[in-house]
């Protein structure tokens, strides 16, 4: 089974995905993220999905459950590095990914957080 | 039109392996980046129900030619128990286990043929096509 | 009187390679062509008779003689006539063999070059299909440009009726100078497309939701009437997606989006005021 590292960078989480997943190490990286948060106190999750060539409904399902589950263990969650082929294809499919916030890469990413946090707080 | 390839579906590896050999014949057959994405995705999702719903089966991709257009067609057969009722396993949401009821239905949409023959007790067999633009 | 079909086929083939000279010089005649081509044809028709009729390598030939032809200007009937002539080119031997084999014989070659001369025509279309294809792709490239009105704000003004395809390569260029430029802000102006159907709007709506999923804002402006019209009728559900009226109020939108302002401080001139964010 593969393991996504987990980089921590100042109280926020940064997961870049760079290698074609099976579903049991999504579930790991479900499970280890939420440790992971609660752990170091995380306030903001970036998941980078640059290098990733599709997401089914599986991966999909990955991402809005780490959205949930992070915003109930008090951080904010943004799904960034989308390619617009699979961004056409989710559409696709059906999958909205209601409740995910994402941007166009990582910068805009760690911005977007910064200015959600500045909002919330 | 080629013999082409039969991959086992038992594990969660095998749905890799399936998604990466359909990525790679898709680009031989020429299919548009785009195209690529959504066939690569309906084959991880009929893969996947194979292997949850359908206790694993078997995954075969073919390069198809229609006149001067070329295409890719995979089969997913499995011997699992077979679904009752075929147009409400076609609709968004409809799910028996604890998926998002987007697999068949959402697939169906990715490609351009889909066909689906299944009966209780009998497995079920998905064979989809996508044509290069 | 009856001759076997197989006899009959062996006496052109002893024809063709007996007079091999004249008929190929008659031919080149005939058929206003260069020698080395046709003899290289001519070649490959009395090895694929030899082999049983295995006519692949002979096709070959000929589509490339096609080919050639088409680009010194010739017609593909005139191709086709050029692969008919090798039927009068051997007439000739024909008449002086004189024997009932070579004049059943001949029917068969007739049919024979009847179909090679058509397969030269299906060769030219063929290829005429393919460069019309091509060009077809590339005016659709030409046609859909992707410009950027500011920084993080680009636009495609689409003019002209939209089909499927087009709306397709259009949404997908837009989305891939999102990621290229970072630009956060898209507007799709529509104000010189006349009609749009379903798919089309469709395929509008996708882009707008496929933008939304990759962290951009997308704003379709200058919806005509007849548009707007046909979109209610049709029952399509437009949803949260931002329209505006024209290019302008779009980029105003956009504009105050990302945070700049923009003020008339003077009735008769514009200022822009950037806000720190």
């Amino acid at each position: 089974m593969d393991r996504v590292p987990i980089l921590k960078l100042g109280d926020i989480l940064i997961i870049s995905i760079q290698i074609d997943l099976d579903d049991q190490s999504v579930l790991a990286l479900q499970e280890d993220l939420a440790d992971s948060v609660v752990t170091h106190g995380a306030r903001g999750v970036i998941i980078d999905i640059t290098a990733v060539e599709i997401v089914d409904s599986f991966i999909g399902r990955m991402l809005a459950t780490i959205a949930a589950t992070s915003r109930l263990l008090d951080a904010q969650t943004v799904v960034v590095g989308m390619r617009p082929a699979v961004a056409i294809t989710l559409v696709e499919l059906g999958l909205s990914l209601g409740g995910v916030r994402t941007a166009l890469n990582l910068e805009k990413g760690i911005a977007l957080l910064d200015h959600v946090r500045g909002a919330t707080s | 039109m080629t013999g082409g390839w039969e991959l086992p579906i038992a594990s969660n590896s095998d749905v890799v392996m399936v998604r990466q050999r359909v990525r790679s014949v898709a680009v031989e057959v020429g299919l548009s980046l785009i195209d690529q994405t959504k066939v690569v995705t309906a084959a991880s999702e009929l893969a996947r129900n194979a292997l949850v719903y359908g206790g694993g089966g078997l995954a075969r991709i073919e390069i198809v030619e229609n006149g001067a257009r070329r295409g890719l067609k995979l089969t997913f057969s499995d011997e699992g128990p077979g679904i009752p009722d075929i147009e409400q396993a076609l609709t968004d949401g409809w799910t028996t286990g604890t998926g998002l009821g987007l697999g068949l239905s959402g697939s169906r949409r990715l490609v351009d043929e889909f066909d689906l023959v299944s009966a209780p007790g009998k497995g079920t067999t998905v064979t989809v096509t996508k044509w290069a633009r | 009187m009856t001759v076997d079909a197989d006899v009959a086929r062996r006496r052109i083939e002893e024809l063709l390679r007996e007079n091999e000279t004249q008929i190929l010089h008659r031919w080149t005649l005939i058929a206003k062509a260069s020698s080395e081509e046709l003899s290289d044809i001519y070649r490959a028709l009395l090895t694929s008779l030899e082999h049983g009729g295995d006519l692949a390598d002979m096709r070959g030939l000929l589509a490339e003689l096609s080919r050639s032809r088409a680009r010194q200007g010739f017609t593909p009937a005139d191709t086709a006539r050029a692969v008919f002539g090798l039927k009068e080119a051997l007439y000739e031997a024909v008449e002086s063999d004189g024997g009932p084999e070579a004049l059943r014989g001949f029917i068969w070659f007739s049919r024979l070059i009847d179909d090679l001369g058509l397969f030269t025509f299906e060769t030219y279309t063929t290829a005429r299909e393919r460069i019309i294809l091509d060009q077809a792709e590339q005016l659709l490239e030409l046609s859909t440009p992707v410009v950027k009105l500011w920084e993080g704000i680009v636009a495609v003004p689409l003019v002209g009726t939209l089909d499927s395809a087009r709306t397709q390569v259009v949404m997908e260029k837009l989305l891939q100078t999102l990621v290229d430029t970072g630009a956060e802000h898209a507007v799709i102006d529509i104000t010189g497309v006349p009609a749009v159907d379903t798919q089309v709007a469709q395929h509008l709506l996708k882009a707008v939701v496929a933008a939304r999923l990759m962290g951009a804002e997308c704003v379709i402006s200058g919806i005509r009437p007849q548009i707007a019209h046909t979109i209610v009728t049709l029952g399509i559900e437009f949803g949260d997606i931002v329209t505006k009226a024209s290019l302008a109020d779009a980029l105003a939108h956009a504009l105050r989006r990302s945070g700049i302002e923009v003020i008339a401080p003077k009735a008769t001139r514009l200022a822009v005021r950037t806000e720190n964010v």
